[in-house]
């Protein structure tokens, strides 16, 4: 489970003073569910994501994460959580096995578990025939699974996913499409953002719309669909977005 | 901290680090290769360069000397040099290497000579031109054949022994050891290429592991791991370590065994004494210049590092740490002066105080208290500089720089 709790972050810029990415958001995310963060370029996503998975430290509040505090146990959080995003890249000059196999050390493995985990996930993903292969020399689809193998190898009872299937083919994209769904189905928590609605409409089973580090609204689709009186998800967002981007503007 | 923990990171660090062509040609075929060409080619060029000057027979020019033909009998007699007719532009010459030199005989020099006058012949000559200096040299020492000769006669006339101008003589003896007579010659040049190399072996994979990790977009994945900060920095920073030594004992063996083969080469030729070089190091001193150069390794792995982390590309970087090279550099070079000594406050400042003791312990002087202060103080400094590199590597807006 996640629960965010006034989780809050400031920057400081030389140019604009503070920055508020993340201002007082709590949510809570359930085992064999899929909470869906939505929002524009710079509403605090990645921000929110990168705190929960504890590669940014709270400037206010915490979040617990299966349990441990991300500001008291962050690495105790970060063997619970596998965290997967478009910005997670692989060590080009090892392969997708010495890759997935130093996650898998660095996660306190030992070597018996290690190989068994591996040879798992290598069967289940499909990439035996390429787990000797130099990461630099693996297909776009081929990085994706590996990576995905990454974020597995530990088996994390946390899924993070921030943008997952951005800038992706359409085929690489429903690997980690399913993928997402796979983690639920496995009891996982699972949570992600993304822009592509019919993700969200296809994957979620809460939705949090976040918007100038704030949290705006926050409930399942059909609730959200029946309180704004709208079906097309992107209006929703509009709707939710709206008096506040045009105050801003 | 988890040994563990640091010595997976490690280990990924090497093997990745292995893999890397850029790696093999920086640490291990540059200094490999380099030295043995650069040397045996700089020894070899010198060799034939001053061989080829003193196999010459330089020209040379008489101005005046019309009135004096006892000294330009006694020159043109010199089968070691050839005079040649004078011309008006022998300063022309000279410059354009025409002739080698020129000599001028003041007028009425014979006959102050008869009289016992002091008179003064000048010889001109291009100062850093080599054969120059060779035919400058080949004129004086035959002036100073023909004046003790003729003092040999004025002695003889009025019966008198040649002791008389001469009354003792003098003979060096060398009592240094031969790693002694090395260490004086290129001693100073082993400590400073150590303390260079050091760095420069450190360089690339100080940007590799920071700043490259940031552009490749690893740096996120790494960061999403249980691995603590502290543990990956060590880790990060021990390969750094290994990669400064790497190449620091590959240059200095490489330049060792270069030195050892030149010396072997040329004291079996003539050209030992001419090219004026001496070949013997003691391992003793060589193993304790890097003990000593063992701390600057951490201190500059750990700077290195933490100046390249705040870049967020490779190219970054290296414009951040290309002025670093100065900083290393003049130090060092300024230990290898004449005339810079080790004093105390001196053995305080960190990179120049290392050199500068290299340079004695290479000539087999140990100074103890020195050292140890040395050795101490530069850990210290590279304590300091782990310790921030540590803090560097928790700050996030260092590593997630936009």
């Amino acid at each position: 489970m996640i629960e965010a709790r006034s989780l809050s972050k400031r920057f400081q810029d030389k140019k604009r003073g503070e920055i508020r990415a993340v201002d007082n958001v709590s949510f809570t995310c359930q085992p064999g569910k899929i909470y869906g963060l939505l929002g524009a370029n710079g509403a605090g996503k990645t921000t929110t994501l990168r705190m929960l998975a504890t590669i940014l430290e709270p400037t206010d509040g915490t979040a617990i994460v299966n349990g441990f505090d991300v500001v008291e146990h962050p690495e105790k959080v970060r063997a619970n959580v596998g965290f997967l995003s478009t910005a997670t890249a692989l060590y080009p000059r090892l392969t997708a096995q010495e890759m997935v196999e130093y996650f898998g050390r660095l996660n306190g493995l030992d070597e018996p578990t290690l190989k068994k985990r591996i040879d798992d996930i290598f069967q289940r993903l499909n990439m035996n025939d390429f787990r000797d292969r130099r990461c630099d020399k693996l297909s776009t689809g081929q990085k994706q699974k590996t990576s995905i193998a990454r974020t597995l190898v530990h088996d994390p009872p946390v899924m993070i996913f921030d943008e997952p299937t951005t800038g992706l083919d359409v085929m690489t994209a429903r690997t980690i499409i399913g993928f997402i769904a796979d983690c639920r189905d496995r009891g996982k928590t699972v949570i992600f953002s993304t822009h592509i609605m019919s993700e969200v409409e296809r994957l979620c089973d809460h939705i949090g719309i976040i918007h100038a580090g704030k949290l705006l609204a926050e409930a399942t689709l059909t609730e959200l669909r029946s309180q704004y009186n709208e079906h097309n998800l992107e209006e929703i967002i509009v709707k939710v977005v709206g008096p506040l981007a045009n105050a801003e503007a | 901290m988890n040994l563990n923990a640091i010595g997976v990171v490690y280990r990924k660090e090497l093997t990745e680090w292995l893999r890397d062509r850029r790696t093999l040609i920086s640490t291990v075929l540059v200094p490999l290769l380099a030295f043995p060409i650069l040397i045996s080619g700089m020894i070899s060029l010198s060799a034939v360069l001053i061989g080829g000057a003193k196999k010459e027979i330089p020209k040379v020019m008489i101005i005046h000397g019309e009135d004096s033909p006892a000294v330009v009998a006694a020159l043109s007699a010199n089968k070691e040099i050839e005079v040649v007719p004078y011309a008006a532009n022998w300063m022309d010459q000279i410059s354009e290497k025409q002739i080698r030199a020129a000599v001028e005989i003041p007028e009425g020099f014979q006959a102050s000579l008869d009289k016992g006058t002091p008179q003064t012949i000048q010889i001109h000559y291009y100062e850093g031109e080599l054969k120059s200096e060779f035919g400058a040299e080949h004129v004086e020492k035959s002036l100073k054949a023909y004046r003790d000769d003729l003092v040999k006669k004025r002695l003889e006339a009025k019966n008198l022994p040649d002791s008389l101008i001469a009354p003792f003589d003098t003979k060096q003896h060398n009592v240094a050891p031969p790693e002694k007579v090395g260490g004086a010659s290129i001693g100073s040049m082993i400590g400073y290429m150590v303390i260079i190399l050091s760095m420069t072996g450190a360089i690339y994979p100080a940007i590799d592991l920071t700043a490259g990790e940031k552009e490749r977009g690893t740096m996120e994945t790494i960061l999403s791991s249980p691995v603590s900060r502290l543990d990956l920095v060590l880790g990060k920073f021990l390969l750094v370590f290994s990669a400064s030594l790497t190449t620091a004992i590959l240059s200095v063996t490489s330049m060792g065994l270069s030195f050892a083969y030149m010396g072997h080469a040329l004291s079996n030729s003539a050209n030992t004494s001419a090219a004026g070089i001496h070949m013997n190091l003691g391992l003793t001193s060589v193993i304790a210049v890097f003990l000593m150069a063992l701390p600057l390794s951490v201190l500059f792995s750990a700077v290195l590092m933490t100046v390249a982390l705040f870049a967020k590309t490779y190219k970054e970087a290296q414009s951040y740490l290309t002025p670093m090279t100065f900083i290393v550099v003049i130090p060092a070079v300024a230990s290898v002066l004449p005339g810079v000594e080790l004093n105390p406050k001196l053995a305080l400042i960190p990179i120049l105080n290392t050199s500068l003791i290299c340079k004695e312990i290479i000539t087999g002087t140990y100074h103890w208290n020195s050292i140890a202060v040395i050795f101490a103080s530069t850990c210290v400094y590279a304590a300091v500089a782990i310790f921030i590199a540590v803090k560097t590597f928790q700050r996030e807006s260092v590593l997630f720089r936009s």
